[in-house]
């Protein structure tokens, strides 16, 4: 067999996509964010810089926010992959999807769904804190830190960082010094 | 990303045996490997995916100090109760590097095994002996801003990138090595080689080898530590300059110092010398100031990276200024 056939032979994969499973046979140079995108039609994970330097492709492995352009799909047999598909309960919305609306926290929304699989985790994570330590709350630093490795190019941050802190306060997660303004 | 062989192994054995196949290279997080890959810097014949392996624990060693699996992924570590008091400087400095979603992923071995993020290497398409042996250095007479002053050679003067490996570096970790017929460790300065003319060449790491554990030594009661870093941007950027510092104190006297620097030399950098003149000594801004001067005393700097010797210096000055004043918790 040439050596590139040989290498490039697929292997039956199953993954785990927001529940749902697929037997996929893949080729072990996909990565996960080809395999969701082009194999699955998952389209709302987004392709961007694909070196791991901007965050588009954030996914939730294991509930652990992960970079999907530097996994390779073969890896994650056996993982539970969330996508921005999964967020939602069918027609309703997750709170954090929610937040975004109502406070217009999306402009071109390029980095909308890898900016909200880490906020769920974040979240998610905080609520559980919280079981063990009821005075558990975020701050906004922490909100940043998490979102470090996401990029705006929009620079739409603030905005962004004002819907997490609302789904955050109504999760009881936070609390808010000021009010949020009308006119944002 | 070129064709590979993919190998998902379940014990050392198999991995060590499949790495010694020419062109095989690890598996673990994938952050650093992956990247190369898709660049196509890096074009293995197999990658060997060790992340079944039972490498993820950090445990205590019998003599004191602990054990980081390789697989231990960064958020863990630097999360860790036991590390976060034992070792803040090594929480602080996994913490100034990348992203969190990065962090998540990436490994201890991984960490250690980073390629450097100099952009002639990672453009690949200029001249350079890192990646094309005996092409030269496009950075010797090229835009040299991020490059290194200390330990260079005329074939290289590329960074380390990591920030983790310079708190270990200043802990004198040992790395574990396993796969020959001798297990064995080696200390995280003599792991990492000199360019000298083998840019190519940089680790200690034979065929067969892999990384299965750092060990950390037990620090004494009263060490007190900081990770300093200056970067071009506040978040999620590689350091410009970084300094790792552990001092042991015994009342208001230092006993031993260690310092690492990270963003300014070729491999995580100890400065034995500098560190010399803190032992046994009483802390002061002017004592504190002699030592970076000494530690910068070997730079090579060039005309783009020539801020870097005075930045260091203060950035050491700093860290110790600030590691004086920090009790152990």
């Amino acid at each position: 067999m040439p050596i590139n056939a040989e290498r490039s032979r697929k292997k039956l994969t199953s993954l785990k996509v927001n529940g749902r499973v697929y037997e996929k046979a893949l080729s072990p140079i996909s990565t996960l964010l080809e395999i969701l995108r082009e194999d699955l039609g998952l389209t709302g994970t987004k392709h961007g810089c694909e070196l791991g330097e901007c965050g588009a492709c954030a996914v939730l492995l294991n509930d652990v926010p992960v970079l999907s352009c530097l996994t390779l799909a073969v890896e994650c047999e056996g993982k539970e992959i969330t996508t921005i598909e999964g967020l939602a309960d069918g027609n309703r919305l997750h709170p954090l999807q929610t937040a975004f609306a109502e406070l217009g926290a999306a402009q071109c929304g390029y980095c909308t769904s890898g900016i909200l699989c880490v906020a769920k985790s974040l979240l998610d994570k905080a609520a559980q804190e919280k079981k063990s330590n009821p005075g558990r709350e975020l701050s906004r630093a922490e909100i940043k830190e998490a979102l470090s490795g996401n990029i705006c190019r929009c620079t739409g941050y603030l905005k962004i960082i004002e819907a997490i802190e609302l789904t955050a306060e109504r999760l009881n997660l936070f609390h808010r010094c000021e009010p949020v303004r009308e006119d944002r | 990303m070129k064709p590979f062989r993919y190998h998902r192994i379940k014990t050392l054995q198999e991995a060590s045996h499949l790495t010694q196949e020419p062109g095989a290279v690890i598996l673990a997080g994938g952050t650093n490997l992956i990247d190369m890959m898709r660049l196509e810097i890096m074009n293995p014949a197999a990658v060997v995916d060790i992340q079944s392996l039972p490498l993820n624990q950090i445990e205590t060693l019998p003599s004191g100090g602990f054990r980081i699996g390789s697989l231990v992924r960064n958020s863990d570590l630097a999360f860790h109760p036991s590390i976060q008091k034992e070792y803040p400087v090594l929480s602080q400095a996994i913490l100034s590097g990348a992203s969190p979603q990065i962090r998540n992923q990436a490994t201890v071995g991984g960490n250690l095994m980073q390629r450097t993020r100099c952009t002639y290497f990672r453009d690949g398409i200029s001249p350079c002996s890192k990646r094309n042996p005996g092409t030269g250095c496009s950075a010797e007479h090229g835009y040299h801003r991020s490059h290194a002053v200390l330990g260079i050679s005329d074939s290289c003067s590329a960074t380390h990138p990591s920030d983790m490996c310079v708190a270990l570096a200043a802990l004198d970790a040992q790395i574990v090595l396993e796969g020959k017929k001798e297990k064995r460790t080696v200390p995280i300065t003599e792991f990492y080689l000199l360019p000298q003319n083998t840019p190519w060449k940089e680790t200690a790491l034979e065929p067969a080898e892999i990384i299965t554990a750092v060990d950390l030594p037990e620090l004494p009661e009263g060490t007190r530590t900081c990770y300093l870093k200056v970067r071009d941007r506040s978040s999620y950027e590689f350091a410009l300059v970084s300094a790792a510092v552990v001092l042991e104190f015994n009342q208001n006297q230092i006993q031993k110092a260690r310092i690492a620097l990270g963003g300014i030399a070729v491999k995580p950098w100890r400065v034995p010398e500098a560190e010399k003149l803190l032992h046994h000594s009483t802390p002061s801004k002017k004592l504190f100031q002699t030592c970076a001067e000494t530690a910068l005393k070997g730079a090579k700097p060039k005309k783009d990276n020539e801020f870097k010797v005075e930045l260091a210096k203060r950035v050491i000055l700093h860290a110790l200024s600030l590691a004086s004043k920090t009790k152990k918790e």
